[in-house]
């Protein structure tokens, strides 16, 4: 759609600017100031330089952190989006089964996150839980509180079984954009399942596709709460993702210079990934 | 075919409701069952847990604290983003763009960096532990949000729409709440859907604004889970009651759910 030009619709922006800025620009400062400066305590501050920016950068713990958070993103991304477009595909278009399914698959969404931690906690306890009396009861050992692949297999049920939804929802409302036109054309054709798939349904579904990426990626990276509350980052340090392990050096031992570095860093990482999207996004939208 | 199309959603589905069944099953139980042994339903049902929940304040407070905040979070960010996602859909002003891509970092700023200051700003201002600050606080990540739906929504309305009515002499005010607001209240719906969701959901920041006064019930379960002993019934009770809100907006918004999710961008 054309725009016009009009310098006032600046005063429409206003309200919003003014609650994210209080929200996002004094506490981003505040950090920012922890971060090159050092504290004894009873607010005496001396300043530090970039010390602690090298000092976390060249830290094997947060290499660490970094690298299991990396893995972890990638290894959902994996598993969550063809799984999402695979249930979209094959889900009922029209009837009153698409409201259920849609009701049922959005339930997930709508727990607060420290539940669905407790509630993966009670699922797969070995002794009192479903999944883990299922796995014990078919032979595998199987105990997520001890073993760090249990802990990490478990973690990525959890969030496959948390975020899946989203990548179905958003496929899903890819699918039924495409006109009823452009499958009889296909069958026309004589257009394999594979053919249509490829050639109609993924290109219609590529905008939304970006924005689960996107939401995915972004969700995916910050996550503290579910695992938290379901291994507490354990055992050892073996779940302990970005966030995780941030909140430890800043709440935990009150570290701030290298919490606030280490944030600045994180953040920097977060948006750096998501502006390459949102470019792409955007170019999309343009053609 | 048929048969293999009904497949995996109803696994998919299966798959998702175990973990809940789970929970409800404990929820009904008492604790001696919990750890006494394993079954598969409860064989001594019980109410209990939940009427605790219900007849003790520090518990059902926490459910009216919730709701309290994440009501005002969800009137605050829909009503500021309204007329901002108008200017961008509508208008091209200086920085316009930048200034969508800066209100969109917001959404991707993890709220572990933010959790310290947070708490820091808000004692400064005086208003740690009240629900506002829940509320405000949470409009770091919900504002953006809502304007990029809102925006979504707002690009699919023909622009003829406002210049007829501008030609048949509705001032801005007049036809943006008699004409506009109705004619996207589909995406109005769904913007506040989505302010609930992630509100209703987020911890980690409302408990670091509260401690007694607006103690949301997400953080009375985690004191209870550790000073109180391991009491999973109750803990299961309470987290099935949080399953509830959800599950009724989520019914309200089914229509347009799959829209909303894609940013009213399909």
């Amino acid at each position: 759609m054309s725009k016009t030009t009009n310098q006032k619709a600046w005063i429409l922006v206003i309200p919003v600017i003014v609650l994210v800025a209080f929200n996002a620009l004094i506490p981003l400062m505040t950090v920012v100031n922890y971060s090159v400066q050092e504290t004894f305590g009873s607010n005496v501050f001396f300043w530090e330089g970039i010390k602690w920016f090298e000092e976390v950068l060249n830290s094997s713990r947060f290499h660490e952190s970094f690298l299991r958070q990396i893995f972890f993103t990638g290894t959902i991304l994996a598993i969550e989006i063809p799984l999402g477009i695979a249930v979209a595909l094959s889900m009922p278009k029209k009837g009153p089964w698409v409201s259920v399914c849609l009701v049922l698959m959005a339930l997930p969404l709508l727990i607060p996150w420290n539940v669905v931690g407790a509630m993966w906690n009670i699922f797969a306890l070995p002794d009192i839980g479903l999944l883990g009396r299922m796995i014990n009861g078919i032979g595998i050992d199987y105990n997520f509180t001890q073993q760090p692949v249990a802990a990490w297999m478990t973690t990525i049920a959890m969030d496959v079984w948390h975020w899946t939804s989203l990548v179905v929802l958003l496929a899903y409302a890819g699918l039924c954009s495409i006109p009823d036109a452009y499958y009889q054309a296909a069958k026309i054709d004589g257009a394999s399942a594979w053919a249509v798939f490829w050639h109609i349904q993924l290109p219609k579904m590529k905008r939304v596709l970006t924005i689960a990426i996107l939401l995915r990626f972004m969700d995916s990276f910050m996550i503290y709460t579910e695992p938290f509350v379901l291994t507490g980052g354990g055992p050892g340090n073996t779940t302990t993702f970005l966030s995780i392990d941030l909140v430890k050096i800043a709440l935990g031992q009150f570290d701030l210079g290298p919490a606030a570095a280490m944030s600045l860093i994180y953040f920097f990482i977060v948006l750096l990934v998501c502006w390459i999207f949102y470019t792409l996004m955007m170019r999309d939208e343009a053609e | 075919m048929n048969f293999k199309k009904w497949l995996l959603p109803t696994v998919y589905i299966l798959f998702l409701m175990l973990p809940i069944y789970w929970l409800l099953n404990m929820s009904f139980k008492t604790t001696n069952e919990i750890l006494g042994g394993f079954s598969l339903y409860p064989e001594n049902f019980t109410l209990e847990n939940y009427i605790v929940i219900f007849t003790d304040p520090t518990w059902y407070n926490g459910y009216i604290n919730s709701l309290i905040y994440v009501a005002m979070n969800t009137v605050i960010s829909v009503s500021v983003a309204l007329p901002a996602a108008y200017a961008f859909s509508r208008y091209r002003f200086l920085g316009d763009k930048h200034l969508f891509f800066w209100l969109l970092t917001n959404r991707m700023a993890p709220p572990a960096v933010f959790a310290l200051p947070f708490f820091q700003l808000y004692s400064a201002v005086e208003l740690f532990d009240t629900h506002l600050a829940v509320a405000l606080a949470h409009c770091l990540f919900n504002i953006p949000l809502a304007v990029w739906i809102l925006e979504g929504f707002m690009s699919g309305v023909p622009k003829e729409l406002d210049e007829t009515a501008f030609l048949d002499g509705y001032s801005f005010p007049r036809f943006f709440i008699r004409i506009f607001i109705p004619t996207i209240a589909a995406g109005i719906g769904v913007a506040m859907f989505f302010a609930f969701m992630y509100s209703w959901v987020e911890l980690l920041l409302a408990k670091t604004l509260t401690s007694v006064a607006a103690k949301p019930i997400a953080a009375t379960m985690t004191r209870t889970a550790s000073t109180a002993g391991y009491q999973l019934g109750l803990l299961a009770a309470a987290g099935s009651l949080t399953i509830i809100p959800g599950a009724f907006v989520i019914y309200f918004v089914r229509n347009y759910i799959a829209k909303g999710f894609a940013m009213g961008r399909v």
